[in-house]
């Protein structure tokens, strides 16, 4: 399976049993939902095939999928808000007595009562769903696939947006499923879950199958170390430790209803903070918060030990915060506009006088930028959809280099980038904080995080579970916190 | 090759075959005098033109241009009726227009709403208060005022609207092309949500977007004005119609992002051409309208269509996403 | 009910009694004949209009797509004078279903945005039908009488009023699209549509088809609702025909409470919304403010449907606590 010429995930052996739950785990981006959606006919393998019942299947679609009985149910529920959920459970299917009379509308609500009550959830089959929690809407997504009477359910991440009693009731859910023979696979990151509710565990890693463990004969930290796996990489240099200057960027009790609470850290200057965590921990959600996309609930931002309220990104950016967010293609960059526009974006203001853009210094200004960051390119003209990921992460760096930032928050710099320019990156960040920015990092890859990084500070399921400095920050010790493995440092138990 | 990749391409050769066309059509055609004389008729649906690539450009659309231009047209016919002196009077309705323009844009991206529902709206609403400030009545113009289209410009046998044109296309064309709100105005057409990331403030670009084209809508008001002597309610009905039509053919997107003022100003002399050729033919006006609609709608499919090989050609990943009904709205919350 | 049909169904009322207090003519029988006349056309398309927008799309050339079917129909009665009325509505539906189809190839399978292509084809239309008449109307006499009894007959008489055999066809298309969108799977799949495309995409609804679809059947209605107009009228002239008719029934759905950004409306609503409208034009000449006024009130109600509905869905959502 590959996307954009990269291999996604390859070589996978995977066997879904009758009566049994398979759980699929790895760190963030090691392949586990690719693997569930390949299975569910949404994505099609490039090699490879899937085997149902031990006939070779083709699915062009989920449709196809469904048909044969295999269901997916997605972390963010697909459900269309403004129907019923009678109607979502039975869409494409609603029961038809005669073409007269067309749908039958009561029958379909107490056939989705019946699924309902056998799920064992109390949801009003005439509710409309856009008045539903998330849970709930898992659970109409859940009862579409058993009106289709699925038998092989794949269900991705699905406790990443539910509180702890909505997992326990998804559980016990998931339990009756098992006992009435249905093959369930369990993509998750949370390991005490997976130790719950688990018969199997295959584990994944950089796209791999990387060991399949029977979960009454391993241990939390054996699973950890086969997650993990690789050493710690040596080509990443450490820089010299901080100087002891007063903190650049304080967040205090930061708080974001439905995302995260009570957030508190601190970044000096001429220091390296990372941000672990799991997807779905908060940490985008933070950095969000701090470069004013969102606004949080509660709680403070301090620049230089001064409150500061950011409303909107070009506030945070006076102040001196740039950020480089996770999503280069969608957030990062104008994919069809030259290097020399992308990069010179968010100081096209001050290129100009009287609104009149100086294009002799943006060009000279872009052209500088991009040669120091060692960018390859034809000419500065040049769409930036044509350069490389690796390339494209670097016109989004000089992008906030460019505004001469004092706090650099980087979201998963790395990501879908070479192994080369990928060293290019971490050299360029360590120069920076030599320089005596203040450099926040949120990374998946821990690794990469640990060998930056001063001080770690590790979420869990919003929250801030423990803060780490860098000789006692060792991959098990961070996953153990982020899968919820430790009490919170700070604040008790959540 | 590369001239060839150039969006202005199609419409410069369009317009060769248009000229081409219409000398064998009617000895009168290649006529220069006659020609020069008639372009005052497309000055309005340029200026307007020029507003629309704007907003185009953004990733929106304004149905209202059309309306605003009659509104303001009998604004400022209603302001020297009443004894207005005429510099205040002009420039009122300049700020007419602009403010005008401002709802659109205020009401789009404080709301959130599609721009094509809320210019429906405004093109009724501005039609309809047009139709309110003079009823059936045609308001006449001071004479003086008057018949600019035989004014030419400093002894050149150019007619003044031309020359006003010309001038506010290069003014125009330099916004887009050379400022940052011009720059801003490619970004958020191209991508909002990266624009809004890179600290461009998207709301207030749209607004500025609208309002401009509202300010060159007032103009061409007053340009109507002048031509006709009279101002009416009904002023450039449907002008909106070859108004978009000349700004897709001229090569800019319909999804935003990209497109230039030259390719719309050769798209409307194209538009213009292809008029005065079927005027000489004794070709209807509602025919015309049939054509320049027809015109429209096969421009956009060809357009899509050339993207769509391009884009093959590219190899897009298979994780791009799947193209949505209606650039134009975003997905539920 | 729900609660935005019960607020169009105020503002009905609101409207019907407010014009009755100030002009009490408004309640007597010319007013409410010409009240029940009008609203057939509106119900009509509307009916059409309401399935685009639920998903997410528009059609402003339905007045031409009217027109052009009126003009159609108009001209094959005048040339087969002894044809039964019949073969005029076939005509009529015919030509419809065929404009329609053009706008739903466009936009289905041409990927072209819904308001450019019927911007297009509203010119284009318009044009069509100079060419087809030549400019020229078709008169009265050139209609058959038991066209125009549609309008001057009708099932129930009470007092001077009488409920025209247009309205009767109306709510029976109207009964017909309630039984489509609530009873088949197809006119469900319209609503999953607008609701979420994506999703829809994902659980296997044919997208391109039902796009296709709402076009075309809002094509058929107008084609319907141009022999309706030749009735209630009595002439089809070239220019006038089905003019602006766009503009009042996107009116009439929106305050009827069809979502702009789709989804979600109802029949009801329509029906009310259309009633509103209808209410509203006789009301303005009843109470003797000028025709003129027309376009600003049609305008007003667009945009102040859309606002009302954007900030009530704005604080639904906060109370409800989504972010």
């Amino acid at each position: 399976m590959a996307f954009g010429g990269q291999e996604v995930v390859k070589g996978v052996d995977i066997e879904l049993h009758a009566g049994e739950v398979h759980a699929i785990v790895g760190e963030n981006g090691a392949g586990k939902s690719t693997v569930a959606k390949l299975i569910a006919g949404v994505h099609q393998p490039t090699a490879g095939e899937i085997r149902l019942n031990g006939k070779a299947v083709h699915l062009e679609n989920p449709r196809q999928a469904i048909h044969l009985g295999i269901a997916l149910i997605h972390q963010e529920p697909l459900t269309f808000p403004d129907l019923d959920v009678a109607e979502n459970i039975f869409v494409g299917h609603q029961p038809i007595r005669n073409p007269l009379s067309g749908i039958d509308w009561n029958s379909m609500r107490r056939s989705a009562k019946a699924i309902l009550d056998e799920l064992g959830v109390s949801i009003d089959p005439k509710a409309r769903v856009s008045d539903l929690s998330v849970a709930d809407q898992q659970m109409v997504e859940l009862a579409c696939a058993l009106s289709h009477d699925a038998k092989v359910l794949l269900m991705d991440e699905t406790t990443a947006s539910l509180t702890p009693k909505e997992v326990a009731e998804l559980f016990g859910i998931v339990r009756r499923l098992k006992s009435q023979g249905k093959a369930i696979a369990f993509v998750s990151h949370h390991l005490d879950e997976i130790f719950e509710i688990a018969d199997r565990i295959t584990v994944m890693r950089d796209g791999e199958k990387v060991g399949e463990l029977i979960p009454s004969q391993t241990t939390i930290d054996e699973l950890i170390r086969l997650m993990v796996g690789r050493s710690v990489d040596a080509s990443v240099k450490t820089h010299q430790t901080v100087i002891d200057a007063p903190p650049l960027l304080k967040v205090e009790n930061l708080t974001r209803t439905g995302q995260f609470r009570n957030v508190s850290f601190e970044v000096r200057p001429g220091e390296i903070v990372g941000l672990a965590g799991l997807v779905g921990a908060g940490r985008t959600e933070v950095c969000r918060t701090i470069f004013g996309i969102d606004q949080p609930s509660s709680g403070s931002i301090q620049i230089d030990g001064k409150k500061i309220s950011v409303r909107k990104p070009t506030d945070a950016m006076e102040l001196g915060v740039a950020f480089v967010p996770e999503d280069r293609q969608h957030e990062g960059l104008l994919m069809p506009m030259s290097i020399e526009h992308n990069a010179t974006l968010a100081i096209l203001s001050k290129l100009a006088k009287f609104g009149w853009v100086d294009r002799k210094r943006e060009n000279k200004l872009a052209r500088e930028f991009a040669e120091k960051l060692q960018t390859a390119f034809r000419n500065v003209s040049q769409p930036v959809r044509e350069l490389s990921g690796g390339n494209q992460q670097k016109i989004v760096l000089a992008k906030w280099l460019l505004t001469e930032p004092r706090l650099l928050i980087l979201d998963e710099p790395t990501r879908g980038v070479d192994v080369g320019a990928k060293d290019e990156v971490h050299r360029l960040i360590l120069q920076l904080v030599d320089q005596g920015l203040a450099l926040l990092v949120v990374s998946s890859d821990l690794p990469e995080l640990l060998a930056l990084c001063d001080r770690v500070i590790v979420m869990h399921e919003g929250s801030v579970i423990q803060e780490l400095n860098r000789d006692e920050a060792t991959p098990e010790r961070v996953m153990q916190a982020a899968t919820g493995q430790v009490t919170s440092a700070k604040g008790g138990p959540i | 090759m590369k001239w060839f990749a150039r969006r202005e391409t199609v419409p410069t050769i369009l317009v060769l075959l248009a000229f081409i066309a219409g000398a064998i059509e009617s000895p009168y055609f290649l006529d220069f005098h006659y020609l020069l004389d008639s372009s005052s008729l497309y000055v309005e649906t340029g200026l307007l033109a020029l507003g629309m690539t704007l907003v185009i450009v953004s990733g929106q659309i304004d149905l209202s241009v059309a309306s605003t231009m009659a509104l303001t047209a009998c604004t400022a016919a209603k302001l020297l009726a009443l004894g207005w002196p005429t510099p205040v009077a002009l420039l009122t309705t300049a700020i007419v227009g602009i403010l005008l323009g401002s709802i659109n844009g205020l009401l789009i991206s404080g709301l959130k709403l599609p721009s094509f529902v809320v210019t429906l709206g405004t093109m009724a609403a501005y039609r309809g208060a047009a139709q309110v400030m003079l009823g059936a009545q045609s308001q006449k113009i001071p004479t003086n005022l008057s018949g600019i289209d035989f004014v030419r410009t400093l002894g050149t046998p150019i007619p003044l609207p031309l020359t006003i044109l010309v001038v506010m296309a290069i003014l125009v064309g330099l916004v887009l092309h050379r400022t940052v709100l011009g720059r801003w105005i490619y970004a958020v057409g191209t991508n909002n949500r990266a624009s809004l990331y890179s600290g461009i403030p998207t709301a207030k670009v749209t607004v500025w977007v609208f309002a401009i084209s509202g300010g060159l809508a007032a103009m061409a008001g007053t340009l109507i004005d002048s031509r006709l002597g009279v101002a009416r309610f009904d002023h450039a009905r449907g002008l909106e119609v070859d108004v978009i039509t000349a700004v897709v053919l001229g090569g800019t997107a319909i999804s935003g992002g990209s497109g230039s003022i030259l390719g719309s100003m050769l798209a409307l002399l194209l538009v213009a051409l292809i008029r005065i050729g079927m005027g000489l033919a004794n070709v209807t006006a509602e025919y015309q309208l049939a054509v320049v609609g027809t015109l429209l709608v096969i421009t956009v499919i060809v357009g899509n269509l050339s993207e769509k090989i391009a884009n093959s050609r590219s190899r897009r990943s298979p994780l791009a996403p799947s193209p949505t009904l209606t650039p134009s709205q975003e997905p539920h919350p | 009910m729900k609660h935005r049909e019960i607020r169009t169904l105020a503002l009905l009322l609101i409207v019907i009694v407010g014009a009755a207090l100030r002009a009490p003519r408004f309640i007597e029988a010319t007013s409410i004949n010409s009240i029940l006349l009008w609203a057939p056309l509106l119900i009509v398309v509307g009916m059409g209009q309401m399935l685009v927008i639920v998903t997410r799309g528009i059609d402003v050339s339905v007045g031409s797509m009217v027109g052009l079917s009126a003009m159609a129909s108009g001209m094959f009665l005048r040339s087969h004078p002894n044809t039964p009325l019949v073969w005029g509505v076939a005509v009529a539906l015919l030509v419809g279903a065929a404009l329609g189809a053009i706008n739903a190839s466009v936009i289905a399978y041409g990927r072209v945005p819904a308001i450019i292509a019927t911007l297009g084809s509203l010119s284009a239309y318009r044009g069509l039908i100079f060419i087809l008449s030549h400019g020229v109307q078709v008169d009265s006499n050139d209609l058959p009488d038991s066209l125009s009894r549609w309008s001057s007959e009708g099932p129930i008489h009470l007092g001077g009023v009488t409920v025209p055999w247009l309205l009767v066809a109306a709510l029976g298309i109207a009964a017909l699209a309630a039984w489509f969108v609530r009873r088949t799977r197809t006119g469900r799949d319209i609503f999953s549509l607008g609701s979420h495309p994506e999703a829809a995409r994902l659980r296997g609804i044919p997208v391109t088809r039902i796009t296709f679809l709402v076009y075309a059947i809002t094509g058929a209605l107008c084609g319907l609702a141009g022999l309706m107009y030749a009735s209630r009228f009595g002439f089809v002239n070239p220019g006038t025909a089905g003019q602006g008719l766009e503009l009042i029934v996107i009116a009439a759905v929106v305050i009827g409470g069809v979502n702009v950004t789709g989804g979600s409306g109802s029949v009801v609503g329509v029906l009310l919304g259309c009633f509103l409208l209808g209410v509203i034009n006789v009301a303005l000449s009843v109470l003797g403010i000028d025709a003129t006024w027309q376009q600003l009130v049609y305008g007003s109600v667009i945009l102040i449907a859309v606002i009302l509905d954007t900030l009530a869905r704005r604080s639904a959502m906060r109370t409800s606590g989504a972010i």
